[in-house]
């Protein structure tokens, strides 16, 4: 091949180079914009990652999820066709069609324009036989591209195709953004084409460069030429000049999104350079909608996720916050982002900047004698030699077993508590019931209102009371006090366990035998204890031993919501009503004798409905226990 | 006189001058339930805070029901927020977010 222009220019290469020069200056903007606003520990990680051998990682991951969206297609393999068709099409034509200057035009690698264009300044000579290849995959991958763009035009009509019931609505932004993609490719397409009798082309281009030869044997075609080159041109500056305003700015802040998550990069208290990542990586692809039970049950659907994130980044504050409280927080749409933006976090501390608490010093009353007391009445319980233990647990305070934190959703649903102690006196396990008398709060809720300066005077004392019991097992009856015991607490030596956890333990060690019966049960999993502590095979465990577990659509991570989230301050009653019931009818399909769960909120959300009898694990299994194992 | 525990209530006087009403009206337009309440008592009864100190859900709805907010400001802090009010709460009335909300409002008050 050789070139047909000696100047190797076209006025048309303009509008393409404001955009490419554009592009590059915003993303080296916004990049040093990020970098600035992390903390310095963090940039440290950044630099670090650089060169460790983790980067293989990253690239593989940046292939993986950026390039072949790997988990859109386990969610949907038509809409994973999409989304990877126009993104490693478009990839692969960048990259092949750099390897073709390599080859043919070396010295032309400096000008940016001149891959893009390329089949304009080139022309075909009678050694392209090498260059067929090349001309191969441009075709191929230029396909690839033209069926992807089909498919999300016929996704806008009929979007059921691709497993989506709902998605988002296009900001105007957005929506240059997109119908510019959308003709960048056919447009390409044409222009390629149209040239094909000078520069060559494959099986595509060729092939309609010959229909459009046949068609204009009587007119002058090369009048078109120019004028379809412009055009291509003309869309991928829009293209580019759209993009740091449109859902597009995914493409360039999803690579950066991986590359600092593998670094470890997490977004702490405040929403910093990272959270703005995110933020810019959401594409408001919409799949959290779906997931969204404010959305789908409560009709709520402009406070989902995507309308948060997309607030937060024109940095409408208020509205955010208007999301995040009303937010569930059941960690659905986390679970389903192809992106992994951990929206959960965002929204805590969109709570938390704005709910400011200026109160210092609020639980001063929590010290002195009033938790301690509590702490200190131990019932160390064992029933063959009770007395010798009260006597023992009197004189030198001897350490139990188990300290159990009912929590406060427990005290609420006390057949919870009750079946636990019944349990803990048949495995005659010694232990301290810690807040027997009604203790204080975890600080879970408090974390979850935003307020961690609150959550953190709760916390300490709520140590200092469950050290001080010297147990070596703690067990506690609720999920939202699970998740913070477990990743807030500092309790050196002390193993914390959900009471579904524990009460696997009890029974594969043998200390309690329960008996199976024929109950047809289904099993909720617990937003606390499933998605955010991952606590999802124990409880299963427990209950195949006491009935017949039936599995629902919606068991393990797809689990639904109750509605009784602690952190959804700003929703209404009669909404959180309106998602139990439809979580219950979902779930259970009729021939289920009782739902079972391990979460006091659930069990109380889900039995206001009055549907179906809900039960506790700790409930089911102390009912059929066996008679205690005799020493 | 004999000291029996109890005593004859003063008679309480609302200075209207004073009482700023306004609270009322700013929670009820965040949170429309904050009208529903009928000063039951459950949240008080089931409250975790009230085991520990004076604080009353209750009585603080009411005071704010008067306009008189000094008494709320000086209580309402102690809440821990944990929700067991909200859900024995029988009208379904968001507790929780009332003392969120409370708290804000008199935050931008100055009232401390």
């Amino acid at each position: 091949m050789r070139e047909r222009f000696l100047e190797a220019y076209d006025p048309f290469v303009i509008p393409y180079m404001i955009g490419f020069w554009f592009v590059i200056a915003y993303l080296i903007l916004s990049c040093a914009v990020v970098i600035k606003h992390l903390p310095l520990s963090d940039k440290k990680k950044m630099l670090k990652h650089l060169f460790s051998y983790k980067i293989f990682i990253t690239i593989k991951d940046i292939f993986a999820d950026c390039l072949l969206h790997v988990k859109i297609w386990k969610k949907n393999k038509l809409l994973g066709y999409m989304h990877m068709s126009i993104a490693f099409g478009w990839f692969m034509l960048i990259l092949v069609g750099h390897i073709e200057i390599f080859f043919y035009a070396p010295h032309r690698v400096n000008l940016p324009y001149y891959p893009i264009f390329f089949r304009y300044f080139m022309m075909e000579t009678e050694s392209t036989m090498r260059g067929s290849l090349f001309f191969f995959l441009m075709d191929f991958f230029l396909l690839m591209v033209l069926s992807g763009i089909t498919l999300a035009g016929i996704k806008r009509v009929r979007r059921r195709m691709f497993g989506m019931r709902r998605t988002t609505r296009l900001q105007w932004t957005d929506q240059v953004g997109t119908y510019a993609l959308w003709c960048i490719f056919p447009l390409r397409f044409l222009a390629e084409s149209f040239t094909s009798h000078i520069s060559g082309g494959s099986f595509l281009t060729r092939g309609c460069g010959m229909i459009f030869e046949w068609f204009t044997q009587f007119v002058n075609n090369e009048a078109l030429i120019r004028p379809i080159w412009w055009a291509y041109s003309l869309s991928l500056m829009v293209f580019f000049l759209a993009l740091p305003w449109s859902r597009f700015t995914h493409i360039l802040a999803e690579a950066l999104l991986i590359y600092m998550r593998n670094a470890g990069i997490r977004t702490s208290c405040k929403n910093n350079g990272y959270a703005s990542v995110e933020i810019y990586s959401c594409s408001r692809c919409g799949l959290c909608l779906d997931a969204c039970q404010m959305a789908s049950a409560a009709s709520l659907r402009s406070l989902a996720t995507v309308a948060f994130n997309y607030q937060l980044r024109l940095g409408k504050k208020r509205k955010a916050l208007k999301s995040a409280s009303t937010c569930l927080m059941c960690n659905r749409c986390v679970q389903v982002c192809p992106v992994g933006v951990d929206s959960v976090q965002l929204k805590l501390n969109v709570k938390g900047e704005q709910v400011g608490y200026h109160y210092p010093k609020r639980y001063d009353y929590v010290d002195g004698a009033a938790v301690m007391s509590v702490a200190s009445t131990v019932s160390a319980a064992s029933t063959t030699n009770a007395s010798t233990n009260l006597a023992a647990g009197a004189a030198e305070k001897s350490s139990p077993e188990v300290v159990y934190f009912a929590g406060c959703m427990s005290h609420l649903t006390p057949k919870i508590e009750r079946a636990m102690l019944k349990i803990f006196e048949a495995a005659e396990v010694g232990y301290t019931f810690l807040d027997q008398d009604g203790g204080i709060c975890c600080g879970r809720p408090m974390m979850l209102s935003g307020d961690r300066a609150g959550a953190e005077q709760l916390v300490n004392k709520n140590t200092e009371a469950l050290l001080s019991t010297g147990a070596s097992i703690l067990v506690c009856s609720c999920p939202i006090c699970y998740k913070i015991f477990k990743d807030t607490y500092q309790l050196e030596g002390m193993r914390v366990l959900h009471h579904s956890e524990y009460l696997l333990e009890l029974l594969e060690e043998g200390r309690i035998t329960v008996s199976k019966r024929a109950t047809v049960g289904v099993y909720h999993d617990p937003c606390e204890l499933g998605r955010k502590a991952g606590v999802y095979q124990a409880p299963r465990d427990v209950l195949y031993r006491v009935m017949n577990l039936k599995s629902t659509p919606y068991d393990g991570k797809n689990a639904l919501c109750c509605g009784h989230s602690i952190a959804a301050e700003g929703m209404s009653e009669q909404k959180r009503r309106i998602i139990a019931k439809d979580a219950l009818q979902k779930m259970a399909p009729k021939a289920v004798d009782v739902v079972v769960t391990a979460c006091p909120s659930c069990k109380k959300a889900f039995a206001e409905i009055d549907l179906l009898p809900i039960r506790d694990i700790a409930e089911v299994v102390s009912e059929q226990l066996v008679s205690p194992r005799k020493k | 006189m004999k000291d029996f525990g109890f005593g004859i209530k003063q008679s309480g006087v609302m200075d209207l001058d004073k009482a700023d009403f306004t609270l009322l009206h700013e929670i009820a337009e965040a949170e429309p339930s904050a009208r529903h309440c009928i000063s039951c008592g459950t949240c008080t009864a089931t409250c975790s805070a009230g085991k520990y100190t004076g604080f009353n859900l209750r009585r603080l709805q009411l005071l704010i029901r008067r306009g008189e907010l000094q008494e709320v400001a000086s209580r309402i802090s102690e809440c821990m927020l944990c929700g067991k009010c909200q859900w024995a709460c029988p009208k379904g009335v968001n507790t929780r977010h009332i003392v969120m909300l409370i708290n804000q409002k008199l935050h931008a008050r100055k009232i401390s």
